[in-house]
């Protein structure tokens, strides 16, 4: 008889270990993002100085994902949630971790206004391009021709306007001596920790940050693992990923 | 630390918004996030002006929506914080008054009524009642001090923030334009001068000790997956706010012990009405006078023993009957007939009521 070997998933010490190695739909790319970010959070080791905030939406779910002090809105209301905190502790690492939905459409506003005043956070945007929680409707960065439940037969830009490019609409109004913007994929899992790194470390700086993360979405896409794969291809060909500002010595 | 400004008794000539400045700051408040709307504004160009005394923070955001949630933002990092708002601005701010309501974060707002419904207008009502009250999603978890002229607003907004903090449900200062902008005298004190010991801030996240080792990280949930799980918590809130209300719950009564004709009113209203039960009693009507302070929640036992001991009873406010509605649902039972006075988005005058008195005593309600 085969013996079992079980090993214990390798969890960053800044993630919550009673909750488990993931929470989220099966391949869904918060997890893996998450697992990226904790890691950067170790690696600086800045856990105990992080206040982690997360939107409605799928994002919610790492409401207690982390093993850091979190605080929970709604409607990307988590950016003035942590700016308004950051703004009155000036030690914290403040997050604001969202979705396409809560970052680029009912609270563009914030995601706007945080980028022009350089609030001292960081906030990040994984775009899986569409409303995952809600049973997956069209989203700002939805892909042309992709079907969602509001766009049945394909999203078409003549009427709906060309998908949102997050990364580079912040790293056109930011202050780019104080702020790191990049676009990361969970597909270079290595370099998206990597980006975390850097994004956390200018905010320790005293520098704004926004990362926006590729991600992916089987449920609500209905694609195989390959097509899964195949489609965030497709994106990063759409979405350019690089980093758009960084300011000089940023390491 | 903030720097009091108010060290000993002082009588200043001030409009209703520099007093509510500088009684955050006599109430050791460390920071304000705001957004300009009128007639609100001067609470944040006094409290901007007196920052480099003060060395308090601001942070001019960039709508209701921020100012709200970056207020609870400021609160959970261990801030005495507050935010001031008036009309359309109050309606979009619900959203974050919600969810202090539901993590039961100790937020204080200073309302100062416009006209509504809408934009309106910018001047004066008292149509924001039942939104400063009841307003979003849920079951109005809140305090509401009503006050009535300046010594008022300096007293409640003091009193306002260690209502929040003792308690944990959003506490309110409502007033209205009028109050704002109009100027009369005040005494500024020192609230340690007066026995008022503020209670103390502690932060909800990144408090004491080092996650991991002294304690778990702190988890704030603002989402319940089950009916029941969500239940559950609101009914130890109702508990928590049912006891409250009894140390709370505050009320004025002038010359209403022997009153035939009882006035119920809340705010700048009711200062109007202290002096219609003046000039009425010189006429030789018995008139009286029941002011809630705090609207919400209401002092229920006074308020019916008030009206129990009534041959008529008139509301009368700068709107349409919202204070009534609260008031009438507490005197279920009662039997006194009632007259109102209501005029939307305008001002009552103590001649108003006079006047209107005076046809109730030819001609009795009886409804």
């Amino acid at each position: 008889m085969a013996e079992v070997l079980t090993l214990p998933p390798k969890l960053p010490k800044s993630q919550n270990e009673e909750v488990g190695a993931s929470k989220f739909c099966p391949g869904c790319g918060h997890g893996i993002t998450l697992k990226a970010l904790g890691n950067a959070i170790d690696e600086l080791g800045i856990q105990q100085k992080t206040v982690f905030g997360c939107d409605i939406g799928c994002s919610l779910l790492s409401w207690n994902y982390m093993d850091l002090d979190t605080v929970q809105t709604h409607h990307g209301r988590t950016t003035p949630v942590i700016y308004g905190f950051t703004r009155a502790n000036k030690e914290a690492i403040g997050i604001a971790y969202m979705g396409d939905g809560g970052g680029l459409a009912i609270g563009s506003q914030h995601l706007v206004n945080a980028t022009v005043r350089g609030e001292r956070m960081l906030i990040v945007v994984v775009n899986n391009t569409n409303y995952g929680m809600t049973g997956g409707q069209m989203s700002p960065t939805t892909m042309p021709g992709q079907k969602t439940e509001t766009t049945p037969y394909g999203r078409d830009c003549e009427v709906t306007g060309k998908p949102a490019k997050a990364a580079e609409m912040v790293a056109a109004i930011a202050d780019p001596a104080k702020s790191f913007v990049a676009r990361s994929s969970v597909s270079n899992v290595r370099k998206l920790q990597s980006t975390f790194k850097k994004a956390l470390k200018n905010v320790e700086n005293g520098g704004f940050s926004f990362v926006e993360v590729l991600s992916i979405c089987p449920l609500n896409w209905r694609t195989n693992n390959v097509d899964t794969f195949g489609r965030l291809a497709q994106m990063e060909e759409f979405f350019e990923v690089k980093e758009f500002l960084a300011p000089e010595g940023l390491v | 630390m903030v720097n009091k400004l108010i060290k000993e008794d002082t009588k200043m000539f001030l409009t209703g918004n520099e007093v509510l400045a500088y009684a955050a700051n006599a109430a050791e408040a460390d920071f304000m996030y705001g957004y300009p709307i009128t007639p609100q504004n001067e609470i944040m160009h006094t409290w901007c002006k007196l920052l480099p005394k003060t060395e308090a923070g601001f942070l001019q955001t960039e709508d209701e929506i921020s100012a709200g949630f970056s207020t609870l933002g400021g609160i959970l990092a261990g801030k005495r914080a507050f935010t001031a708002t008036a009309g359309p601005g109050n309606v979009i701010m619900q959203d974050a008054q919600s969810m202090a309501e539901m993590m039961r974060i100790p937020f204080v707002c200073a309302v100062m009524q416009r006209g509504g419904p809408s934009t309106a207008t910018v001047i004066y009502a008292q149509q924001e009642t039942r939104l400063t009250c009841y307003g979003g999603n849920g079951e109005g978890f809140r305090i509401v001090y009503s006050t009535a002229g300046h010594q008022d607003l300096y007293d409640y907004m003091i009193k306002a923030f260690n209502t929040a903090w003792k308690y944990r449900f959003p506490t309110y200062v409502l007033a209205d334009g009028y109050q704002g902008k109009m100027r009369e005298p005040v005494m500024l004190y020192d609230p340690a001068s007066r026995g008022i010991k503020m209670v103390p801030v502690t932060p909800s996240l990144l408090g004491e000790g080092q996650i991991g080792i002294d304690r778990k990280s702190v988890h704030m949930r603002n989402t319940y997956n089950m009916e029941e799980e969500l239940m559950e918590v609101l009914d130890s809130y109702q508990v928590d706010y049912d006891k409250m209300a009894e140390e709370v719950a505050e009320y004025e009564e002038y010359k209403a012990e022997d009153a035939e004709i009882l006035i119920i009113a809340h705010g700048i209203v009711a200062r109007s009405a202290r002096t219609a039960v003046d000039e009425l009693r010189e006429k030789g009507i018995k008139a009286g006078l029941f002011r809630p302070i705090t609207i919400r929640p209401l002092a229920v036992k006074p308020l019916r023993n008030a009206v129990s001991r009534a041959k008529q009873i008139l509301f009368t406010e700068s709107a349409n009957g919202q204070l009534a509605q609260m008031v009438l649902e507490k005197l279920y039972g009662l039997t006194t007939p009632y007259s109102t006075l209501y005029k939307m988005g305008v001002g009552v005058t103590g001649d108003d009521l006079v006047e209107k008195v005076e046809s109730m005593v030819k001609s009795p309600s009886v409804v």
